[in-house]
This record gives C-alpha cells, sequence and structure tokens, in this order.
C-alpha cells in the first residue's frame, strides 16, 4: 500500500536539522528526516524514502544477513539430496 | 439511395486529458469517432502516417501536434521535438521526409525573444533532419487560452525503396528491434516540470531517427515488417496495438530492455513503469528473425544506434497481448497505458 | 541500485522458490492473505506467482488505500475544492479514482485547480508560494503515509499558515485485518504482513493474530526475494504447528517501530468511532481525523462537507473477494461491467487492487499460460 524506495543521503543541511538531500540512482530530491530524529542520519547512510520523508534507516548488516540465510538455504538442501543421493539412489 | 452512416462507437460525455495521452481513451477516439466518420471504409490499422497515390506516385503524409510544458527542457525544446517528431513518423512509416509546414498557434503576450528560440531551434532541427520547411501559417489567441504557444506541423515523404511496412506482415518469430534506452524524453519532461522537486542529469531523447531507419533499411529491408515510434503511452503502447493490429503476443525479456540509471531510479522513485514513459529519439521495429541480426549490426553501426538491442520476439499466443519474462521465470501481462503516468505513493 | 539489485538477483529467488515448493505439503491448499497493496502490485510486476506451486493461493488484501476509499469522500472533497480559490491536491494515485461526477482529472480538465504532488510538504509549500489561495491535501494512506500528513500539519501550525488545510482520510490496518478475520466465511491460513505500515507501528501489533486467532504472520519487505522468503517462513510456522509474528524485513522495520512516528500522529490525529471502508462496511475506529488543536488546518471543519454516501453497488462483491471466499473472476462484473478504465468495485479502482491487479495481468495470463509455457 505505500512505495518506498531506498536512497542515499549525499547532503546534509546544518542550519536546517530535519532536511537531506537524498539520491537513487542519479535523481535528487530533498527529504524531510524528522522521522529519524530519535537517531539522525549522517550523510552516506541509507534510508527508506516514502512521500518524501525518511521513514527509518536501512540496516546493511540486516540485508547482508538476509540474503545469506537464503543462499544457505540453498545449500542445505542441495547437500541433503546429494546425500540422500548417494544414500538411497536406486531402492 | 441511401448510404450507409458511419457506426460511431465513442460513447465518452467529453474529451479528458487520457484522450490526448495516446493510451486506451486515444484509440478509443480514434477508432470509435475520428476512423468512421473520416477515414471511410478502410479498414488499415491507424498508422502515425498514411501512404497515399498520386496520380501514380506513392507519397507519405502525416501531422502532429505538439503541446509541451516546459517549452524547453534539458535536450530540446517544443521547436525541435516538431521537426523530429514528423520526420519520425514519416520515418517509422517506412518514408524519407521531403518537406513541413509548420503552424503556430501563439497566445497574445509571448515575448517574441521566446518564439524567436523556437524558430530557431526549428530551423537547425530541420537542416539536420535533411527536411525543408516548405511554408506555414500564425494564429495568435488571447492571453490564458493557450498555453504559450503550440506548434503543428505536417509533412509530405516518399517512400525508402524496398521497404512494405506493415502489421498484418508480422509472423510468429520475428524479432522486436528497440533503437535505444527508454524513458529519457519523458522522465526529462517530468522533472523539468518541477512539480516532483526531483532533479536528474538527463537529457530528452528528441533526434530525428531517420539515418538510423535508413540505415536498417540498406541493411534487412525486406525483413522489416513492422516500425513505431513509441512516444506517448511508451514502449507499451505501441506493442499493445501491434499485437492488437497482428494478432500476435509479443514475449519480452524485460531484462534486457535498455534504460539509464536515473530513468529506473526516477521511476522506482515514482511506482512508474518505464515501458509507459514517451519517447522521441527512439523506434520500435519487427524483423523477419533470419534479418534481425543483420538489421541489429546496421543499427549499432551507425552514428545514435550503437545501444539498439533486441528485446523480445512475436509469438502465436498470447494472441493480441504483450508479455515480460524476468531472468528468474517470472511473467507479466504489460498493458496500455490507461491515460497519462502519474505517480504514486501506493 | 543499492538495496533494491540484490534482492531482484536470480540465482536467490531460485534457492527461495526451490524452497517454498519443498516445503509446501502437495496435499494441502494454502491460502496466504498479502495485507498490502504493495506486494499485490510486487507479486504481479515480478510474476511471483510463477514461481509459486499452485497450491499456494496469495489472496490479495485490504491496504490500498485507494480502493477502500468510499465514493462519497471523493465527492466530499472534490466538492470543497468546487471554490475557485481553492487548490485541490492529491497523491497521484488518488486523480484517476472516480467520483459520482468523475475524477479528480476529469475535475482538473473541466477547469479545477488540481494539482498532483509527490509529498504532503509540497502541497504545503504550494501554500506558502499562493498566500491569496486556499492549498486543500486530499491525504490517503495507512500508518505510513499518515505521520508525513501529521509532521506537514504540525509545520503549518509552526508557521501559523492560514491558507492551508487537510482532508483526512487516513486508515489504520489493524481494525481491517480484525474484521476479515471476524468474518465468518473467512479462508485465509495465514498472513503475509505489510512491511512499510510496520516501520511505523512496528510488528507488536500483529501478535494478536497470532496468538488468539493462531494465524502465523510475516511482515514482509516489497522486492521478489523479500516476498518469496515471507511465504517460506509462514511454510516453516505452518509445518512447525506454530503461530507467531515473525519480521522477515529487519533490513527496514524495527521490532517496536518508529517512536517519532507515532509521536507525530497521537499529536495531530484521533481514532474516528468509526468509518466507512469500500466495499466492507463501516468499521469501528478504524480512520484518523485530526484533533481539535488542529480544527483551523481540518478541512472537515473549515468548510462544508456534503457528507455524501455512495452505497457499494449490491452487484460487485468486493467483500467476499478481500476475505478470499472469491476470486476476482468469480465476481459477477469482473470484466464485463466493472474494468480499469470504468471500476464500478473498489477493487479495480487502483491499479494495485486485487481485482485491478488481477485484470491487467493475470486474467489475460490465465488463458494463454500453457501456450507459453515453452517460450518462457
Amino acid at each position: 500500500m505505500c512505495l518506498a524506495i531506498p536512497a542515499k543521503i549525499v547532503e546534509l543541511f546544518p542550519e536546517e536539522q530535519n532536511r537531506a538531500l537524498i539520491e537513487v540512482a542519479g535523481v535528487r530530491r530533498h527529504i524531510d528526516t524528522s522521522l529519524l530524529a530519535d537517531d539522525p542520519p549522517k550523510t552516506g547512510d541509507w534510508v527508506l524514502i516514502h512521500v518524501g520523508f525518511a521513514m527509518s534507516k536501512i540496516s546493511e548488516e540486516q540485508a547482508l544477513d538476509q540474503i545469506q540465510t537464503l543462499t544457505m538455504l540453498g545449500e542445505q538442501e542441495a547437500a541433503i539430496q546429494e546425500v540422500q543421493g548417494y544414500g538411497l539412489g536406486e531402492t | 439511395m441511401s448510404i450507409p452512416l458511419p457506426k460511431i462507437r465513442f460513447r465518452d460525455p467529453q474529451i479528458e486529458m487520457a484522450h490526448g495521452a495516446g493510451g486506451k481513451a486515444s484509440r478509443r477516439l480514434v477508432e470509435g469517432l475520428f476512423a468512421p466518420l473520416l477515414f471511410g471504409s478502410s479498414t488499415e490499422p491507424l498508422g502515425d502516417a498514411a501512404h497515399i497515390n498520386l496520380n501514380g506516385t506513392c507519397v507519405a503524409i502525416t501531422a502532429d501536434s505538439f503541446v509541451v510544458k516546459p517549452l524547453r527542457f534539458p535536450g530540446g525544446s517544443i521547436g525541435e521535438l516538431a521537426v523530429n517528431g514528423t520526420v519520425n513518423d514519416l520515418a517509422v512509416s517506412g518514408a524519407r521526409a521531403q518537406a513541413l509546414v509548420v503552424t503556430y498557434v501563439l497566445e497574445s503576450g509571448l515575448p517574441t525573444e521566446i518564439l524567436e528560440a523556437e524558430v530557431r531551434a526549428m530551423a537547425k532541427a530541420a537542416e539536420r533532419a535533411g527536411v525543408s520547411i516548405a511554408g506555414g501559417d500564425t494564429k495568435v489567441v488571447e492571453h490564458g487560452k493557450a498555453d504559450r504557444m503550440y506548434i503543428t506541423t505536417a509533412g509530405i515523404g516518399l517512400p525508402i525503396p524496398g521497404i512494405a511496412l506493415s502489421a498484418a506482415s508480422v509472423r510468429p518469430g520475428d524479432k522486436v528491434l528497440l533503437s535505444g534506452p527508454i524513458g529519457d524524453h519523458g522522465i526529462t519532461i517530468l522533472l523539468a516540470r518541477g512539480d516532483l522537486e526531483l532533479e536528474a542529469d538527463l537529457c530528452s531523447d528528441t533526434r530525428s531517427v531517420l539515418p538510423l531507419v535508413e540505415a536498417l533499411a540498406r541493411a534487412a529491408a525486406t525483413g522489416i515488417r513492422w516500425m513505431r515510434d513509441p512516444t506517448r503511452g511508451g514502449v507499451a503502447t505501441s506493442l499493445n496495438e501491434l499485437a492488437r493490429d497482428c494478432g500476435l503476443g509479443v514475449l519480452l525479456s524485460e531484462d534486457k530492455i535498455p534504460m539509464r540509471d536515473t530513468v529506473r531510479g526516477a521511476c522506482e522513485l515514482l511506482g512508474l513503469d518505464p515501458l509507459h514513459i514517451a519517447n522521441e529519439g527512439q523506434f520500435l521495429a519487427i524483423i523477419a528473425a533470419e534479418h534481425a541480426d543483420a538489421a541489429l549490426e546496421a543499427l549499432k553501426g551507425t552514428p545514435g544506434g550503437h545501444e539498439a538491442v533486441i528485446i523480445g520476439e512475436m509469438c502465436e499466443q498470447p494472441a493480441g497481448t504483450v508479455l515480460g519474462a524476468t531472468s528468474y521465470g517470472g511473467t507479466r501481462v504489460i498493458d496500455m497505458l490507461v491515460g497519462d503516468p502519474l505517480p504514486r505513493i501506493c | 541500485m543499492k538495496f533494491v539489485d540484490e534482492f531482484r538477483e536470480p540465482g536467490v529467488i531460485g534457492k527461495a522458490s526451490g524452497e517454498i515448493r519443498r516445503l509446501a505439503d502437495p496435499k494441502r491448499h494454502y491460502r496466504f492473505m498479502e495485507v498490502c497493496g504493495g506486494h499485490t502490485h510486487a507479486i504481479y510486476r515480478f510474476g511471483l506467482k510463477d514461481l509459486l506451486p499452485s497450491n499456494i493461493e496469495l489472496v490479495h488484501g485490504p491496504g490500498c488505500p485507494v480502493c477502500v476509499l468510499p465514493m462519497g469522500r471523493i465527492d466530499d472533497g472534490l466538492s470543497m475544492a468546487q471554490d475557485p480559490n481553492v487548490i485541490f491536491t492529491a497523491f497521484g494515485d488518488m486523480m484517476r479514482v472516480p467520483g459520482t461526477n468523475g475524477s479528480p482529472l476529469e475535475h482538473k480538465a473541466r477547469g479545477m485547480d488540481v494539482r498532483i504532488i509527490y509529498s504532503p510538504s509540497d502541497a504545503l509549500k504550494l501554500a506558502q508560494k499562493n498566500p491569496d489561495k486556499h492549498v486543500m491535501f486530499f491525504a490517503i494512506g495507512f500508518e505510513t503515509t499518515a505521520p508525513s500528513t501529521a509532521l506537514t500539519l504540525i509545520r503549518a501550525k509552526e508557521l501559523g499558515l492560514s491558507n492551508f488545510s487537510v482532508f483526512s482520510n487516513h486508515v489504520t490496518i489493524i481494525p481491517a485485518i480484525r474484521a476479515i478475520l471476524d468474518s465468518p466465511d473467512m479462508r485465509i491460513d495465514a498472513f503475509i504482513g505489510p512491511g512499510h505500515v510496520s516501520t511505523v507501528i512496528g510488528c507488536r501489533p500483529y501478535e494478536w493474530i497470532a496468538k488468539n486467532e493462531g494465524k502465523p504472520i510475516v511482515v514482509s519487505g516489497f522486492e521478489p526475494v523479500d516476498v518469496l522468503q515471507s511465504i517460506v517462513m509462514l511454510l516453516q510456522q505452518l509445518q512447525a504447528g506454530e503461530a507467531k509474528v515473525e519480521n522477515q524485513y529487519k533490513r527496514v522495520v524495527p521490532w517496536e517501530g518508529s517512536r517519532p512516528a507515532l509521536r507525530a500522529m497521537a499529536e495531530v490525529f484521533e481514532l474516528r468511532p468509526y468509518f466507512e471502508w469500500r466495499g466492507m462496511g463501516f468499521i469501528s475506529q478504524s480512520a484518523l481525523s485530526i484533533r481539535d488543536s488542529y480544527a483551523q488546518w481540518d478541512a472537515e471543519k473549515r468548510f462544508q462537507v456534503p457528507g455524501v454516501r455512495v452505497t457499494d453497488p449490491k452487484a460487485a462483491q468486493c467483500g467476499e473477494v478481500l476475505k478470499g471466499v472469491l476470486k476476482p473472476v468469480q465476481c459477477k462484473l469482473f470484466g464485463k461491467e466493472c474494468t480499469p478504465e470504468r471500476p464500478v468495485g473498489a477493487l479495480m479502482v487502483s491499479s494495485e487492487g486485487s481485482c485491478a491487479a488481477y485484470f491487467n495481468y493475470e486474467h489475460r495470463k490465465a488463458a494463454v499460460l500453457t501456450s507459453i509455457g515453452a517460450a518462457v
């Protein structure tokens, strides 16, 4: 129900606390960062943008973790199949 | 003696913006109102230009109106569009533009320097496209009755020898050739309007595609079945029209469709489908499979054609439908655009 | 594009869909509801149904703010903007949604000053730039969007901006899920939870779904890998006989949600006692109105609101489709009286409404899938 996409913070404005310039694949826009007040973003951080507001910071660690989990899932499965293949092949 | 009454199928109570946006509503208007009353019993699918026979000589004729806001944008302006658009409509019908006539509708109060800049832009674009501007007309309307200026151009051209295009000649297995990256023009205009407060280094792709079409004709004349410049409504709309006109399906490899990062970024940000975004300097060609490699090579070897790519092929089924396939095995139906592309937040 | 491309990577997608096939019990039929219209959109856009075994059915939920908005609210909003001094602003999503006398876009074509905006803050700026006009923002959205409207109203109050107002049509997701679960003919096995709403409300508000209703729910991201991984997690729960709230979208969604967002919403909004949802009827405490302390910026208090009520057409079976009882194509009006260009029912209104999505993609595709099987 809500289109939101990851963007990189490329500039912050000391005179305007809750404003940031973000970039998505070369497209730039000024956005409002008030919703990140509890943990203000730094230049280079990735945030999720919805209707011109940063909704949350994106965790690189969690993203990597997720991809890794999925990759391993598949490998475990392949390994199991391989083992089954050896053991039960022709029965 | 009674003349059979033409059948008017257009039932929309009034004209809305969508009727001019090149999608389903435009098609309803043209096919339901204009065609039965103006084009008589012709059952030919409606192309960008008409080829008519004058005393044994075949000529191509077309007209197009240009309404754009802002008048000038990165990479072009209304004057340049007005020349290239008409040259391109003729080119993708298989004709080389010979002469244009131009009509200006100007709003009272328009600064002369703005008009002069556009006239200069037209002269330059015409020179580049190798076409003469043979005449025209000017009307001035009251202030507030037009958005600064509208330009209409009509063009006449001669068929490029050896080319015979029609949707009916398209066969399953034919390849879909695209001349270059999509969406540059539409996204440039959307950003240039400034309402969305987005910025990007992006230019309109407005240009004459005639050199590319001629290169294609030299390399694969008899193998070219159909061409179209995917302006308003984008690639999706043009290919849906083709699918409907030829009764075949179009299967696109979505990952092969070329597009600049900025166009993709803007589309992701605004929730738009790049296949619905307007282009002003690209064209689609359906090429017989055995000519496809030669056609692609010819385009790639022509200045401005190095980003050409085969993006899909024609198939028996799904008839009348454009289907996109992803590299991971998902498929989706790619529909015509309904009205203007609007940014969405949902 | 970072945080996008790696979640569309064919290798990872293949692994996730392989895992789904391994986990799904071929003797069972699964009905999973994706609550959020954004998921519906992603499922169709990326062709994700092609990657699922046929016994996993995805039921498209109520999370499309445009679809569930009653036509009367659109009429109300447009009626306020009849005043030539008013600039009507809304997201692009609203522009083609039909009111009784046409959509905002049709009103624009007839001369109404209608502007498409990307952000509520752009509407505020427009008001600052046009001090002799009144700028009304037609606000829609769930909890993802409501904080941005709230912050914009807080800003308007700070600025003392008198020529700006908001017509709040913000709704909340939990009561809608409750209404679906309370319905006697409900047939959902588990839920794909709304990812972006959860950046605001967090994951706790879903706990009752697992605890009291015994239905698994996984808060999910929107990329192909996210949706498929969420289905894997739901299947794992069902296989283990569990029902819990899980967060698949950890890179974005904090378990506790966003305190600043909830603070802004609490400052500006209060719950309406009840609100009408298109296709679902009245749902209590399911929508947000603007508090009295912000009355000056509340379009419903500043303008005469006719309070138009347009009853849902009887023949349209939106409610049954929402609950998963009927597939869109089984509705009597589907594709005949009711099409995306001329929608009758709620779910045909927005491209992410389940019927529109089904119409645009699935129903034509279903007829031809076998024949292209070889080609794709």
